[in-house]
């Protein structure tokens, strides 16, 4: 036996034992992705168990280190597991940004102190991070952000506003991007520092969204105490520690231009009707859900293509740059295609008829997809400029 | 895995400086100009089919390299990047397919080995009316004693004025739009009979419409079984779409890069017009669009040699995708090219015109979107 196919064993044996029933389930609503946190939002208590399992064999971050939490699993070993979880339908037991974005960046950029502080509870679940980027007057441009940083000896006073924050009232630390210096160009004179969100004058204010939800606040800074050795990087050279986690946070962002779920065409048949040959009774709708379809079958074509060549050692290639624009663009269509679908039944807003309105806020919350991460039009921007050499204005 | 192995790579790159520099678009305005008799140079032909790539394809046992469609693929895209004139599409690309997908051991013995090398060049005879349409096939073939005779004729016949044998689709049985009751049959040109005629078509190369007047084919000559060559025509027809895509990819991507080149370059209003948003946007949306194209075209062809059962679902998806963003590359390409791109003078108005004629053989976009649907279950 291999020792792939051993792991494979192993692997399958583990969570056939360890998986609870109820986390086999698909995911129906936001509520049922696990954030951990120090007061967790739990809406099943086995989510809470399924984490801390997952946790002790390292694979609520298979890819990371084992010295920080993590599984310490190569590539393949990756994919089995991504597979054999798949077998049985197992969720991810933990969603977070501390996986997604601040992990990798600390990763590379953190010290070994900061390492070993923050990385092992992000693959516990028991830190949940929010990321402190976007200002009221710094959005697209994110680098002409003001939110000050004073230098005190062994630590900063931290005085100004963030916006978009997602979950900054649930979230225990933040990571932030502050100016600790405004003499040089904009790209100069960024920290970035973590703090904890407990911290004396730190506040935060929801905002609700079109989608009804509240998931990000105004937040706002008041003399906030953050200690120097939690600046990631040296101090003025945040900027490409922004950069590089945007990457990451983009990569996840993609992903859901290919997600899974009923094809709409499916769902047509029935809401719709068929014609005497069997196609869909409306030949308008059929040809946009061909279209979508057709689309993302060729998206889910290259993020495979671009796996493989990363695989086969040829590196990232310069079609990664396009998934953040065409991901998200993607999903949006997807959503407009599941309302125009479901009709009057993705329009519910609240009660059990409708689920709870869950089509009609996937739809909404969608719309975020291409603002948030950088927008549309800046990806566009950045592919312009980077990849195809076309210069400024 | 969707990336090349180190064979592929080479052969792709051996395509990509041949082509370039023996058979480019300036050579497809000579031959155009020129009114040239064969309509592409048999020099470079006969060089093309001595480095093997008129085998590619065709298994080591017929002649060939047997390096499979993925090998063929990227000689076709390089094709279309450069507008080589070749009987690539016809002979190799269709006609070689349709016979080892139908062909008896005797025929395939007998003429693959001859395309491999080059000597011999066949063509695919199917389309009868404006559109792809293969199950409406209405030529008729009729039985009489040992013979089967055919009557009717032919359009859009790739290379028909050349081809040595025309691999001709006609109906023995049933009614137009069945599957069974097609058969196919190999008819020499020259035959009592046959009569080509060539036709110009926007794209300068090759066609002409065959008429088959009392042609009498011997029992050697029907392709497999009489009324049954549906389903390997159906497999050949997938193959050919999508090869023409490889083509689709070459040539869009080219169109691409010679309009990404002019935006560095032309200036309006005191700079380079590529710094123009409206135009960078349109740009980078468009590389977005071929880099999908690659991802399918790359699947697809893999599917072909894997013998996926998800071919005629990829084959759709390949040609449907691969009309759209060649339309998009080439409209933008002329767009974008502004006054001079209307001009016969410059060469991103070839692109365009053989684009079009690339994305109707075998299916254009609606068409293949509407079977992509149609396998999709809806
Ligand atoms: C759901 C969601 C969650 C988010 N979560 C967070 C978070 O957790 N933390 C955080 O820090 N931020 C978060 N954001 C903020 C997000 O990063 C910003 O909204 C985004 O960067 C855009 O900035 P803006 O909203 O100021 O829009 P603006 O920059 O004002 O953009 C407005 C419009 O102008 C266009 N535009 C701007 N500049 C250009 C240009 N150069 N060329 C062409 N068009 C341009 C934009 O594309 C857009 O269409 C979130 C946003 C959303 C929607």
């Amino acid at each position: 036996m291999t020792d792939l196919t051993q792991f494979r064993a192993e692997a399958r044996e583990w969570l056939e034992h360890n998986c609870p029933p109820t986390m086999r389930e698909p995911v129906q609503s936001f509520e049922d992705y696990y954030m951990g946190g120090r007061n967790p939002e739990v809406a099943h208590p086995d989510q809470q168990l399924w984490c801390e399992r997952m946790a002790g064999r390292g694979w609520t971050v298979p890819h990371w280190p084992r010295e920080y939490g993590g599984g310490g699993l190569d590539a393949e070993e990756q994919r089995v597991l991504r597979e054999e979880m798949a077998r049985i339908g197992a969720r991810r037991p933990l969603d977070s940004f501390g996986i997604s974005m601040l992990g990798p960046a600390l990763l590379k950029f953190g010290n070994e102190e900061q390492k070993q502080e923050h990385l092992p509870p992000i693959c516990r679940g028991e830190i949940r991070w929010c990321q402190g980027y976007s200002e009221p007057n710094a959005g697209s441009d994110l680098a002409s952000l003001q939110t000050r940083a004073e230098d005190h000896g062994d630590h900063y006073t931290i005085n100004g506003q963030k916006v978009w924050t997602s979950y900054a009232n649930k979230a225990d630390w933040i990571f932030c991007l502050v100016r600790t210096d405004n003499s040089g160009s904009k790209h100069e004179g960024i920290s970035f520092v973590l703090f904890d969100m407990a911290s004396p004058g730190v506040t935060t204010r929801p905002i609700r969204l079109i989608s009804g939800s509240s998931p990000f606040c105004e937040t706002f800074f008041d003399n906030v105490r953050a200690e120097k050795k939690n600046r990631v990087g040296d101090e003025g050279k945040g900027w490409a520690i922004a950069k590089y986690l945007l990457t990451h946070e983009r990569e996840m962002i993609s992903g859901f231009g290919a997600s899974s779920g009923p094809s709409p065409g499916k769902t047509a048949l029935e809401t719709v009707g068929t014609d005497a040959e069997g196609r869909l009774d409306n030949s308008a709708l059929r040809q946009s859900i061909a279209q979508y379809q057709l689309d993302a079958r060729c998206f889910a074509a290259t993020m495979a293509r671009v796996g493989d060549e990363v695989k086969a050692g040829q590196g990232l290639g310069a079609a990664s740059s396009i998934f953040k624009y065409y991901g998200t663009e993607l999903n949006k269509r997807r959503n407009e295609l599941n309302v125009a679908v479901g009709g009057e039944n993705a329009l519910g807003w609240e009660g059990d008829v409708y689920r709870g309105g869950e089509a009609a806020r996937s739809w909404l919350r969608s719309k975020g997809n291409s603002i948030e991460g950088g927008t549309s039009e800046v990806q566009l921007n950045i592919v312009a400029k980077r990849v195809l050499g076309l210069p400024d204005a | 895995m969707l990336v090349l192995n180190e064979d592929q790579v080479m052969l792709k790159d051996a395509a990509a400086g041949f082509l370039a520099d023996r058979a480019t678009v300036s050579h497809l305005r000579k031959l155009r100009d020129s009114d040239d008799e064969t309509g592409f140079d048999p020099a470079v032909w006969r060089d093309m089919a001595d480095m093997g790539w008129a085998g590619i394809a065709i298994p080591e046992a017929y002649g060939g390299l047997g390096y499979g469609y993925t090998g063929l693929g990227l000689v076709l895209e390089q094709a279309g990047r450069n507008l080589s004139a070749s009987p690539l599409e016809s002979s190799v690309l269709v006609a070689a397919t349709a016979l080892a997908e139908l062909g008896t051991e005797a025929q395939k013995e007998h003429w693959l080995p001859a395309i491999a090398s080059g000597e011999k060049i066949l063509t695919l005879a199917l389309q009868e009316n404006a559109h792809h349409a293969p199950l409406r096939t209405a030529l008729r073939a009729t039985r009489h004693g040992e013979h089967v005779i055919l009557e009717g004729s032919k359009c859009l016949v790739t290379d028909a004025h050349v081809a040595d044998a025309f691999i001709v689709i006609a109906r023995s049985e049933g009614r137009p739009g069945a599957e069974h009751g097609l058969s196919a049959f190999l008819v020499e040109a020259g035959a009592p009979g046959v009569h080509v005629e060539r036709r110009h078509l926007v794209d300068s190369r090759n066609v002409g419409v065959l008429t088959l007047h009392d042609v009498h084919v011997d029992s050697d000559n029907v392709i497999g079984d009489i009324g049954a060559a549906w389903p390997g025509l159906s497999r050949t027809l997938d193959i050919a779409s999508i090869g023409l895509s490889a083509m689709l990819l070459g040539l869009a991507t080219e169109a691409f890069e010679r309009t990404v080149a002019y935006l560095g370059e032309r200036k309006q209003f005191g700079r380079v017009i590529g710094s123009f948003q409206g135009l960078q946007h349109r740009a980078a949306h468009l590389f977005a669009e071929l880099e999908l194209s690659r991802s399918i075209v790359l699947q697809a062809l893999q599917a072909i040699d894997a013998e996926d059962p998800e071919l005629p679902l990829l084959a759709s998806a390949a040609k449907a995708k691969l009309c759209e963003v060649a339309t998009l590359s080439t409209n933008e390409g002329i767009q974008m090219h502004g006054g001079i791109g209307m001009t016969d003078e410059h060469e991103i108005g070839f692109f365009i015109k053989r684009a079009r004629v690339l994305q109707h053989q075998f299916g254009d976009y609606n068409y293949h979107l509407d079977r992509f649907a149609r396998l999709s279950g809806f």
